[in-house]
């Protein structure tokens, strides 16, 4: 849908919000003048039959209706990419709400929409702090740990005095006029201010892509300086009613209160933590709430947190950050799939509903209260005091004391510009704001309208500079997530050399204490808290090896499916027909692969890209109607398994059904091989031929084939292996031509006159990457060094080997391989694909003559199925 | 003493904090080493109190790990009590008595070292200075990496084989229990065939990759940034941890 189309919609249903929300008293009216009417007219007291009880739903519906425009927004917004690149998406998201402001303001119910403390922080902020904390990167988390508590707890507590100090002076000095505001009310306003919101911040920084320590950096002080905001803002609110001058005693209360806060908060959430995590290793039982446990335990962190009056955000950040592991590794793989989708639709959702209605809030007329000395000054102050507080108490402090305490790696300045840039104020601020008495604080309205233009200056205008500034002063930026197999290794081999040359200088770093945590946590924590089995695939690169496995396989299957099934299309004409598209396609993508085949990312990745339509779909483009119904009907009569027993379509809430039978497997096994040595035999009896002189139009097509089967013969079959399944993702997964590339082994050794003429056509028509290709093959057959070696080309990286096929390949042999070969097409059981399947190896053997058609018997699939982890 | 030491600053800048002192007592070379008593080292530039007090810790590491003698042997290192838990402890203390890893690179293995060696070795764990030109930090890069090459590349041939490469991981998993050798041997297997991949651009199909080269090696680990972590603070010893 264009954009244009999406904005349309949004306007739609924003009025009709409105409507919904102005036709509440009218449509009131009328069903009770109706309800009257009727109770005049007849006495009989009949039955309506249609009733409209709009005041019984009118609570939910107009939320669930203000939340769809506001996720609608974020539709509107996410079309536009060219606008998101540049703006950040938090930014026009409160200009959105702007706009849906002033639509509420014209229909006069400015009071229904507010964003009330007590909805913020208790509906909408725990998921989003929850979310954080169960995707914290942790071993970044605790290694920038020091500066990040700097920053949070010294910095903060910087931000927020020196702040109310140089107001009131300023107050004092006469800049903003005649206010009621002493130097405790400034304060409160500063504390409430001075906090970077973790909110603002992760959504402005996500886009930006700085690299990660400068992340956890911004990210990880605006989570952990909630303790210190809560700590400062209840402190000084209640000393706001105190006439008499504040003590030492009064300061030592307020510090113990900060560590009651914050330390308070953390062991809340690691209790619960452990509880959460305690608990998912007995859930197997009802699977299907088992992610629920999750977001409940986690809300209840925040809930207690917030009813001992402790910092609610550390304590769930702590939930989150310590249960992950262990929940990770003793819930379901599809439980934890679940939960990572969740837990991101609700913290998203919230992000995007009260960006928007920062936006409302803005359009209140009661609200506003303007002071242009106050919001200008504290607009400058709070840039100056953040920069400051970054450049001096990370650069000048750590310099000299911290960095040689913690820190190896300094930050640099463009960092620290960066951080001090980064520190945005958003709705953690305007809810705190809201939050005040009115009675106790008379200017409220004008701290609050001031929070709410600190919050759209920072989080508008430095949202939408930081990305140039970013670019400008070359941060450096986060290098791609995705690592390969190697670097886990060598981080892995590292991480074990920096521990071990701390033991052998004899120094208590950061590696050592690493490594006696993680041994402490394995031999006292995790066989608490995990299920014994699930501990066995815990180690990192191990899990890289599992995933990238489990990506080729997946691949392998999307690649094999897209070009019809896993190999399974034996109708001979249904295979011409399928054949003449996939023959277009792939000679039109091979431009495409020959520039990616020197490229290290593989030819596979990009014809992930490419849209090949699915059988279905070249199906019906192709003209012949009754024919291609016939081959359609035939297909999936073949194809798409239908179970012996009738799938039984029950419904039940407590569990969803996998289809685990064993035996479909087996029959799809054994039907394919079945399929497969029928049209090898009656490819034997010549009918390969006469469909190519049927199809001449395809003769170069078939000419790539056969030359490539010319280069199987001769050379050794473990090579080939690799290397049709490298070079040729494009054909030789594509099973109906590898298929082809079958019969066209028999059609050679049958008609060599065939071949003959194919091979000469070949020779001056065949593009150039393949002559070259065959050209080598015919040169020499492998040295026996060679075969000692791993055979490996370029682009089967992408389908790095699994067990299985690694020991396959290693082993050289060629009768074993053949049989391999003819077995490995298979489909797997359509339920759940192995984690690691074989890569599609089809290229004929050459050794056992062809005239014995190699397999008599299918070998048994167990041979052939992976290995299950 | 001075102008020595300065000349010696040239041949091995990256280390300037060894170099300083380590130069004037000659250790550049490597093959004679001098005796050092502490009274022998002592700080050349006064601008670099840190790696001087660096120094002075890391020798009396020295002299508890070799119980006040002059030279550390393989059997110091196997007895240093934590380190019987790291799954790659053969290959690192094989890194200390390698005569690649000096300053001036040589060949085959040494039975014992002194000070002079062990502080080389360890100089590979330096922290990088803020103010590197990027020219500098390639070549801290490189000599960071060279350090992990020659780790994995037990034959010195120049090249880590497979063989190699899985002995290391092998060893690397032999820890975790949970993880047989086979799996060891398959992630060993995947990894190389992503190395030849990296590495080798297109191969023709009767090449064969042999083994992953240095130059390789530096472009595998390109986003790696070994300069950032390959760092051990050699400061604040704790003098209680005396080795058994």
């Amino acid at each position: 849908m264009q954009p244009c189309g999406f904005a349309y919609i949004w306007i739609l249903c924003s009025v009709l919000l409105i409507f919904v929300v102005l036709g509440s008293p009218v449509v009131n009216e009328t069903v009770k003048h109706q309800n009257s009417s009727t109770q005049e007219n007849g006495n009989n007291s009949r039955i309506p039959i249609v009733s409209f009880r709009w005041e019984h739903v009118k609570g939910p519906y107009v939320v669930a209706v203000g939340v769809l425009v506001a996720f609608l927004s974020k539709l509107v917004i996410e079309a536009n990419h060219n606008v998101t690149s540049v703006i950040p998406e938090s930014a026009l998201l409160i200009c959105f709400g702007f706009v849906l402001g002033f639509i509420i303001w014209g229909a006069d119910k400015v009071e229904l929409f507010k964003l009330t403390p007590t909805v913020f922080f208790l509906y909408l902020l725990p998921q989003i702090v929850l979310d954080a904390g169960y995707f914290m990167p942790n071993k970044l988390f605790f290694r920038n740990i020091g500066t990040i508590l700097v920053c949070a707890v010294i910095g903060t507590l910087w931000n927020a005095v020196s702040l109310g100090f140089t107001l009131c002076v300023c107050q004092k000095g006469g800049a903003m006029g005649d206010l009621d505001m002493d130097l405790l009310h400034y304060l409160l306003f500063s504390s409430v201010i001075a906090a970077v919101d973790p909110v603002a911040v992760f959504s402005v920084f996500e886009e930006v892509h700085v690299n990660e320590v400068l992340f956890i950096l911004v990210f990880g002080e605006s989570l952990v300086n909630d303790g210190v905001t809560v700590m400062l803002f209840n402190t000084i609110e209640a000393f706001i009613p105190l006439t008499k001058p504040i003590d030492f005693l009064d300061i030592l209360r307020a510090i113990v209160s900060f560590f009651l806060v914050a330390v308070g908060g953390s062991l809340l959430g690691l209790l619960f933590g452990l509880m959460l995590s305690l608990l998912t290793r007995y859930t197997r039982s009802i699977q299907i709430i088992e992610p629920g446990f999750i977001f409940v335990v986690g809300y209840l962190s925040y809930l207690t947190a917030e009813m001992l009056s402790l910092s609610a955000i550390l304590s769930t950040i702590c939930c989150g950050v310590s249960c992950k592991k262990y929940i990770n590794a003793n819930m379901d793989e599809r439980s934890v799939t679940t939960v990572r989708y969740a837990m991101k639709v609700l913290a998203n959702g919230s992000e995007t509903i009260i960006f928007v209605f920062l936006g409302i809030a803005a359009v209140d007329k009661t609200l506003w209260v303007w002071n242009t000395g106050l919001v200008i000054l504290t607009l400058i102050f709070i840039v100056v005091y953040r920069f400051i507080d970054c450049v001096c108490c990370i650069g000048v402090f750590f310099l000299t004391w911290i960095m040689n305490k913690f820190r190896l790696i300094q930050l640099e300045v463009i960092d620290q510009i960066i951080m001090s840039y980064g520190g945005l104020r958003g709705a953690v601020a305007y809810g705190l704001a809201v939050m005040l008495d009115e009675k106790k604080i008379k200017e409220k309205n004008l701290m609050v309208s001031t929070t709410l233009i600190v919050v759209y200056f920072t989080v508008i205008l430095q949202g939408l500079t930081l990305k140039p500034l970013v670019t400008w002063l070359k941060v450096k930026r986060a290098s791609d997530t995705e690592h390969s197999l190697i670097e886990t290794v060598q981080n892995k081999v590292f991480e074990h050399m920096l521990v071990a040359i701390e033991d052998i200088a004899g120094q208590f770093g950061h590696n050592y204490m690493m490594d006696k945590w993680n041994h402490f946590e394995e031999k006292w924590v995790a066989p608490i808290l995990m299920k014994p089995s699930a501990r066995k695939n815990q180690d990192y690169v191990f899990k890289v090896f599992h995933r990238l496995n489990l990506k080729d396989a997946i691949s392998y299957v999307t690649e094999g499916e897209r070009n019809g099934s896993l190999g399974l299309i034996r109708n001979q004409s249904g295979v011409i027909e399928l054949e003449k598209k996939f023959a277009q396609k792939s000679s039109e993508a091979m431009p495409d692969i020959m520039a990616n085949m020197g490229d290290e990312l593989g030819a596979v990745s990009t014809l992930g890209r490419e849209p090949w339509p699915s059988v279905s779909l070249d199906m019906h483009e192709q003209k012949g109607a009754k024919q291609t119904e016939d081959i359609s009907h035939h297909l999936l009569q073949q194809h798409l398994y239908k179970g012996r027993k009738q799938h039984r379509h029950r419904y039940s809430r407590s569990y969803i059904e996998v289809n685990k039978d064993k035996k479909e497997a087996q029959e799809i096994f054994q039907r394919t091989m079945r399929n497969r040595l029928e049209s090898f035999k009656t490819t034997k009896m010549g009918l390969a031929a006469k469909t190519l002189t049927k199809y001449p139009k395809k003769l170069h097509e078939h000419k790539m084939s056969s030359g490539k089967l010319y280069r199987y013969a001769n050379e050794d079959p473990d090579i080939a292996e690799e290397e049709e399944d490298s070079t040729s993702s494009y054909e030789a997964s594509d099973d109906s031509l590898t298929m082809k590339v079958l019969r066209k082994a028999e059609a050679e050794n049958e008609k060599p006159t065939f071949v003959l003429e194919t091979e000469a056509a070949e020779s001056t028509l065949a593009p150039p990457w393949l002559s070259g290709t065959e050209a080598d093959s015919n040169a020499a057959t492998p040295s026996e060094r060679a075969r000692e070696r791993l055979p490996c080309t370029p682009s089967s990286i992408r389908r790095a080997p699994s067990t299985e096929s690694v020991a396959q390949a290693d082993a050289a042999d060629v009768e074993d391989s053949s049989d391999e070969e003819l077995a490995l097409p298979s489909t797997p059981p359509p339920s759940t694909p192995p984690p690691s399947t074989p890569p599609p190896s089809t290229s004929p053997p050459s050794t056992p003559p062809p005239s014995t058609p190699p397999p008599s018997t299918p070998p048994p699939s167990t041979s052939t199925s992976p290995p299950p982890d | 003493m001075e102008t020595v030491s300065r000349s010696r600053c040239r041949t091995s800048r990256y280390f300037p904090w060894l170099s300083s002192p380590l130069g004037a007592l000659g250790v550049g070379t490597a093959r004679e080493p001098k005796r050092i008593t502490p009274v022998t080292i002592q700080c050349m530039d006064s601008n670099d109190t840190v790696s001087c007090e660096q120094i002075g810790v890391l020798h009396k590491r020295f002299k508890q790990l070799s119980h006040n003698e002059d030279t550390l042997r393989r059997e110091h290192f196997n007895a240093i009590h934590d380190l019987a838990w790291n799954p790659i402890r053969a290959q690192i203390i094989e890194a200390f008595f390698d005569r690649r890893n000096l300053i001036p690179p040589g060949e085959g293995s040494m039975e014992e070292i002194h000070l002079e060696e062990f502080l080389v070795v360890m100089s590979h764990f330096k922290p990088p200075s803020l103010s590197m030109t990027d020219e500098e930090r390639d070549s801290v890069r490189r000599e960071k990496l060279r350090f992990l090459f020659n780790m994995h590349d037990t034959d010195n041939d120049g090249t880590i084989t497979l063989e190699e490469y899985r002995h290391v991981v092998e060893e690397l998993l032999s820890r975790s229990g949970h993880i047989g050798k086979e799996t060891a041997v398959s992630i060993a297997d995947a990894a190389m065939l992503e190395v030849a991949g990296i590495s080798m651009g297109h191969m023709e199909p009767d090449e064969f990759y042999e083994g992953i080269t240095f130059e390789h090696f530096l472009k595998l680990l390109n986003s790696f940034e070994i300069e950032a972590k390959m760092n051990v603070r050699f400061l604040n010893m704790n003098a209680s941890t005396v080795c058994y």
